[in-house]
Formats: structure tokens, C-alpha cells, sequence
């Protein structure tokens, strides 16, 4: 089991540098749409096997985070007929290095926090903070509204798997009110989104920088 | 029984008001809903209900204030809703009155909850009923504002549900008993938290739920979104909204209290508290949106209570005190900025002059409710304000409270200058009288005699809520 759920960590790690490098829109949605169903999986695989609680989590975050938020998006960019391009403000190059500092900074991190036995697992803790800051990466260095939207899924995708290492302590209606949440923040935003687009003709969230003092 | 049904009135009745065609009919849900909410609260109040077992959801004292403080000025915001027509919008936007509804409820479950996990599902829901409430269709400056709120506010509580997770590290890694997140277990097992994550949750739930408070450097959506939206959404914003998010902040303060750390999350508060109140400071001089001016103010008092649960002792009964006072003063404001906004068409200062003499009602609340924000005697922000400032100089922290006061008198001279302006100011020529509606100037002025006769004398049980709340918080009564 412990061998499934380090190739289950290792490719959300990959997702991330995926994120980070992908040049097209639909990429990225789709990244994350893997990166969700990945999340979905682990809950099945860690704590010695499934449970009813794990299958349900399961069940929920695959639904939620790798299905129906990934082809919202995707509809919102379909709609808005936007351009397809990413346009980072910083180079994809650029980007993929910040990544790779993230995870050095993430496993340096998480080799030294006091982490009690029965929560440290070797690879959950530092591919969670890794990802936190991928989301963050994201969020400051992406121009484009829907990819903002991204940053901060994925962003509460790694504090998702932090909280992944506590599953028997957060109950399990608070992950799916976690998970509710979420979803309709998504959707709020991908509405927002579109109607930025009628307004304002662009999806660039610098066009959004008209009410100052 | 009570508790969940404060929770559960306002979400049906919001359902209710959504499968309303007509407006009319939405009111009414909009009405019975805030009304009978109130009315269960007055019925918890006297009855101080049994946790629900699992601790998840108590009343106790603290969260009641707040949660009082939310229906007093829900019940008011909905009154003057059926008075108010939001222009340019010929739907007269259909969710709008489930959306109030359904802020209520998630208000209610901020209020009520003792488990971490269920405040932040709570607190990430007010943030989401209230995202569409901003939006108003005639005006794309309105999608900024609503954009930079869900964007910037969702991030900020992403941070905060980082922090509930340390928190529940911090019980495993201290190997205590108790329920998982619970806050009462938490504070009952404080002293065996593991320091360390203890110290890391509770700075990121300061910042996070900081972030939705207002408490700069992360207030930069506040002014764009009370700037932007309607006048009885502003209201809500400033007054109910903030304190569930200052409510979370306690609640962090508590449980870091109970684990020992009251010595690393004092001077966290003190930061951020001071910090805002200079951003405060900088941007209402010379600001000429009267919205925008009293957005920033919003920001100031946010920090004032900041800084007043950071000094501890007096000073945290006073910013308790605060958090009352200053709400029901700046909803008042929004409220009356509404009704100037449609009669003078501009939410600029020097566009408005003459308020008191074209609108007597609303012109003359606005000045009292002016001198209550600013801390003028008798109303009740002068008390608080004196609670606090006696607090500091009891707790050491003379410092401290003299920068507070030099930054409020900063705030005081730009707020007078552009709401002295308006309400008194030459009248433009030939300008008629304009006829105001009840329902808009109804709660305004219940509002502002609340302020009026708190300042004069606070009732024995209000007192004892508060000195109860203060305990609970590691203050003092005075």
C-alpha cells in the first residue's frame, strides 16, 4: 500500500511542474483535473486500506475536484472564447525553477517539523507543502483570471493532502463541507469569470485594476 | 434543538424567498426569516441551551454577542431593503434576498460552532453568500470588486483551514485527550498542545481569517467591495461580516491562550492591529469616494479591536464592547450613504453638499452617526474607546495607545472634513427637498438611539455577557 500511495505523491509532484511549464489553457485545466483525480485516490490507499469514510472521500473529491470543477472551466474558457494562451508574467522557464526551489524548500521544511510518528509519513508532508506553493507560484505569476482559478484550486489541493495525514481526526462532515466549499467557490468564480469577459473583453486579470484611490 | 434551528430558520426561508417570482413575496420570506431568527436568539439567550452532543455547535457568551450583533443589524438591513430599489437592474436581482437569508445562516453557524473544522467551512460560506450580493448588472466596476473579494478572501482562508489542520497536529503531536478540534477540549487540554504548532496555527488563522477582517496588509479587497456594492449590502459587510471574521481570530487567541502562547499571539494582534490602523490613516486623508473613506474606517476600527484583544486585561472587554459600537455606527453609515448616493447620483464627497437641509432625517443621523464612529461622547464608541485606552495604560502600553490615538486623530480630520462637507456645505441652487421613505431611514434611527442610550447605560445582562466574553478571552470587567 505504501508503494502505491509514494507513486500516487510522486505524480502529484509531477502535475505540478506540469502546471507550471504548460503553455495552453486546456492544459492546465486538464493538469489540475488529473491532480484532483490523483487526490481523490490517495484516501483509498493510505491508513491501511479502505474504509467506508475513505471510499466516500474518495468518491467526493474525484467527483468534485477531478470531474466537475475541470469541465466547468473548461466550459467558462469555451464560452468566453478566450485566447488559449497562459501568458505568464514571469517565463515558464522562470516558473519551473521557482517549482523546483519549492519542493528543495518543502522537503528541507518538512524534514524538521515535530511531526508525531503516527502522522509522519515520508513523502505526504513535504509533497503538501510543495504544492501549497506551486498554487502560491501560480496566483502571483499568472495574469489571466481562469488561471488564477487554478492556482487557487491547487493551492487547496496541497492543503487538502495536509490534511490528508489527519483523516481520523477531522470528521468526515467537515472534509465534504472543506469540499462543498470549495466547489461553489470554484463556481462562483468561473461565473464571475465569464461575466468579466462580456464586460471588460478580456479574461486579463490586469484589466482588473481600475478601482484604486 | 434551538441552535441548529437558528442555523436551519434562515436557510429555508432562503430557499423559501428563492422559489418567490415576485418581490414582494421575497420580502415577506426575507422579513419572517430574519424576524423569527431574531426571535429564537432572544429564546437562546434566556434558555442558554445544552451543547449539541459532540460538542460541535454552544452557545456561550462570546459567540452570542456576536451573533446578536449580526441579527440586530440583519433585521435592520432587511427592513431597509423593502424601501430600497437598486438601480439600473430591472430584476431587481432574484437572489438577493436568499442570499441575505443565507448570509444569516452562515453567520449563525460562525456563531455557533465549537468544532475549528465547522467555524472555517462557516466562516468560507459567508464569504461565498455574500460574493453575488456585491455584483449590481449596470456596473462592471462592481465584477472587479466582487472578483478581488472571492479571490483574495479565498486565499486568505485557504490559509486559515492550513491553520485549523496545524491545530489538530498540535493535539496528536501533545498527545492529549479530547476531541479532535473541539474548542472547548482544546482550552480544557490547552497545556499539553505541542508549542510549536500551536504557534504556527495561529499565525496562519490570524492572517487568514485577519485577511476577511480587513487587518491590512491583506485589507485590499475591503474598500473595492464596500465601495462597490449596495448601500444595505455595504451595511452588512462592514458591520456583520468582518466581526464573524474577527470572531475566528478569538477563537485562535483562545486556544492559543489556553496552550501558554498568549505571549506569541499578543504582539501578532498588536501588528496587525497597529499596521491597519496606519493604512487607515494614509488613505482616508485626501479620500474623496465617501464610500471608499468609510471602507477605510471599517479597516481602522477592525484594527482598533485587533489591538485592543492584544493588549489584553480592560482593554479586551473595551474592544468587545468596540466591536458593537463601531459596527452598528458604520452600518449605519452605509445605510445612510445609500440614501445620498440616490438622491445626489455620486459617491463623491464634493459632489454632495447640503445633506441635512435637502434630507433633514437622513442628514441629521448622519452627523450623530459621524460624531459615534469618530468616538464622540455620549454614544457608545466613546465608552469602548475609553476602555481601551485605560486598558493600554493599565497593561503597559502606553506606547501603543498614544499611536493609536494620533492615528485617529489623522482618521477624524479626513472624515470630518468630507462628511462635515456634505451634511452642512452651501446648497446647490434651486436643489428641492427630497421626500425620504420610511423603510429607509426606519432602522437608521433605532439603529442610532442603540448607540445613544448603550452610551448612556448598558443594560446588567449586556454587562454580564460581555465581562463573561472577556473572561473567556483572559480579560477584564471594569
Amino acid at each position: 500500500m505504501t508503494q502505491i500511495s509514494d507513486l500516487l505523491l510522486l505524480a502529484i509532484v509531477l502535475v505540478n511542474f506540469a502546471l507550471l511549464g504548460a503553455t495552453r489553457l486546456s492544459t492546465t485545466i486538464r493538469a489540475v483535473a488529473v491532480q484532483g483525480g490523483l487526490l481523490g485516490l490517495l484516501p483509498l490507499v493510505l491508513h491501511g486500506g479502505p474504509s467506508l469514510h475513505a471510499v466516500g472521500l474518495a468518491v467526493g473529491t474525484v467527483a468534485i475536484k477531478g470531474v466537475i470543477l475541470p469541465r466547468f472551466l473548461t466550459w467558462a474558457i469555451r464560452e468566453a472564447a478566450l485566447r488559449r494562451e497562459v501568458e505568464p508574467r514571469i517565463g515558464f522557464v522562470g516558473s519551473l525553477l521557482l517549482g523546483v526551489v519549492a519542493v528543495a524548500v518543502a522537503f528541507a521544511v518538512a524534514a524538521r517539523l515535530p511531526l508525531p510518528p503516527e502522522l509522519a509519513r515520508p513523502l505526504l508532508v513535504p509533497v503538501a507543502l510543495a504544492t501549497v506553493m506551486v498554487g502560491f507560484i501560480i496566483l502571483t505569476t499568472r495574469a489571466k483570471a481562469v488561471t488564477l482559478v487554478v492556482g487557487y484550486l491547487v493551492l487547496e489541493n496541497g492543503i487538502y493532502l495536509f490534511g490528508l495525514t489527519l483523516t481520523e481526526q477531522v470528521p468526515f462532515l467537515v472534509e465534504i463541507g472543506v469540499l462543498l466549499d470549495v466547489f461553489v467557490g470554484v463556481f462562483i468564480m468561473g461565473i464571475v469569470v465569464f461575466h468579466i469577459n462580456r464586460a471588460f473583453d478580456s479574461l486579463d486579470a490586469e484589466q482588473l485594476a481600475q478601482l484604486t484611490d | 434543538m434551538l441552535l441548529v434551528a437558528l442555523i436551519l430558520v434562515p436557510v429555508l426561508a432562503a430557499l423559501g424567498a428563492a422559489f418567490q417570482p415576485r418581490r414582494a413575496g421575497r420580502l415577506v420570506w426575507l422579513l419572517v426569516g430574519t424576524g423569527l431568527h431574531a426571535a429564537l436568539l432572544v429564546a437562546t439567550w434566556t434558555i442558554g441551551p445544552p451543547a449539541v452532543p459532540g460538542g460541535w455547535l454552544a452557545f456561550d457568551p462570546l459567540g452570542g454577542l456576536v451573533l446578536s450583533l449580526v441579527s440586530l443589524l440583519t433585521v435592520g438591513v432587511a427592513t431597509y431593503t423593502v424601501g430600497f430599489v437598486r438601480p439600473g437592474d430591472p430584476r431587481a436581482g432574484r437572489a438577493f434576498e436568499s442570499c441575505l437569508l443565507a448570509f444569516l445562516a452562515a453567520a449563525s453557524l460562525v456563531a455557533l460552532s465549537h468544532h475549528l473544522g465547522l467555524l472555517w467551512v462557516g466562516i468560507e460560506a459567508t464569504t461565498l453568500a455574500t460574493a453575488p450580493l456585491i455584483y449590481q448588472r449596470d456596473d462592471p466596476h462592481s465584477l472587479e470588486a466582487v472578483w478581488k473579494y472571492l479571490v483574495v478572501c479565498s486565499v486568505g482562508i485557504a490559509l486559515a483551514l492550513l491553520g485549523t489542520f496545524f491545530l489538530a497536529t498540535a493535539q496528536v503531536a501533545g498527545a492529549v485527550a479530547g476531541r479532535p478540534l473541539v474548542l472547548d477540549d482544546l482550552i480544557q487540554h490547552g497545556a499539553g498542545l505541542h508549542g510549536a504548532w500551536v504557534r504556527a496555527a495561529f499565525l496562519f488563522l490570524a492572517v487568514g481569517f485577519g485577511t476577511k477582517m480587513g487587518l491590512a496588509p491583506l485589507h485590499t479587497w475591503l474598500p473595492d467591495a464596500h465601495g462597490e456594492a449596495p448601500a444595505p449590502v455595504s451595511a452588512l459587510l462592514s458591520g456583520a461580516l468582518l466581526n464573524c471574521a474577527f470572531l475566528g481570530v478569538l477563537r485562535a487567541f483562545q486556544v492559543a491562550n489556553a496552550a501558554g502562547e498568549g505571549d506569541f499571539a499578543r504582539p501578532v494582534l498588536l501588528g496587525l492591529g497597529l499596521l491597519s490602523l496606519a493604512v487607515a490613516a494614509v488613505f482616508v486623508v485626501r479620500q474623496d469616494n465617501y464610500k471608499r473613506l468609510l471602507a477605510y474606517s471599517s479597516v481602522e476600527h477592525m484594527g482598533i479591536l485587533a489591538l485592543g484583544t492584544g493588549m489584553g486585561g480592560l482593554a479586551m472587554y473595551g474592544s468587545l464592547l468596540h466591536m458593537l459600537g463601531s459596527s452598528i455606527a458604520k452600518a449605519v453609515l452605509f445605510l445612510l450613504a445609500g440614501n445620498i448616493l440616490a438622491a445626489y447620483g455620486s459617491k463623491l464627497a464634493h459632489d454632495v453638499r447640503g445633506v441635512v437641509r435637502r434630507m433633514p432625517i437622513s442628514g441629521v443621523l448622519f452627523v450623530l452617526a459621524f460624531l459615534a464612529i469618530t468616538g464622540s461622547p455620549p454614544f457608545v464608541p466613546f465608552m469602548s474607546e475609553l476602555a481601551i485606552l485605560t486598558g493600554a495604560f493599565k497593561s503597559g502600553h502606553a506606547v501603543m495607545a498614544v499611536a493609536m490615538l494620533a492615528l485617529q486623530a489623522v482618521v477624524f480630520v479626513g472624515m470630518g472634513s468630507a462628511f462635515l462637507g456634505m451634511s452642512l456645505g452651501a446648497l446647490p441652487e434651486r436643489a428641492p427637498r427630497i421626500r425620504e421613505r420610511a423603510w429607509l431611514v426606519a432602522a437608521p434611527a433605532v439603529l442610532v438611539t442603540v448607540l445613544l442610550v448603550l452610551g448612556l447605560h448598558i443594560p446588567a445582562a449586556l454587562q454580564r455577557a460581555l465581562v463573561a466574553a472577556a473572561g473567556s478571552l483572559g480579560g477584564v470587567g471594569p
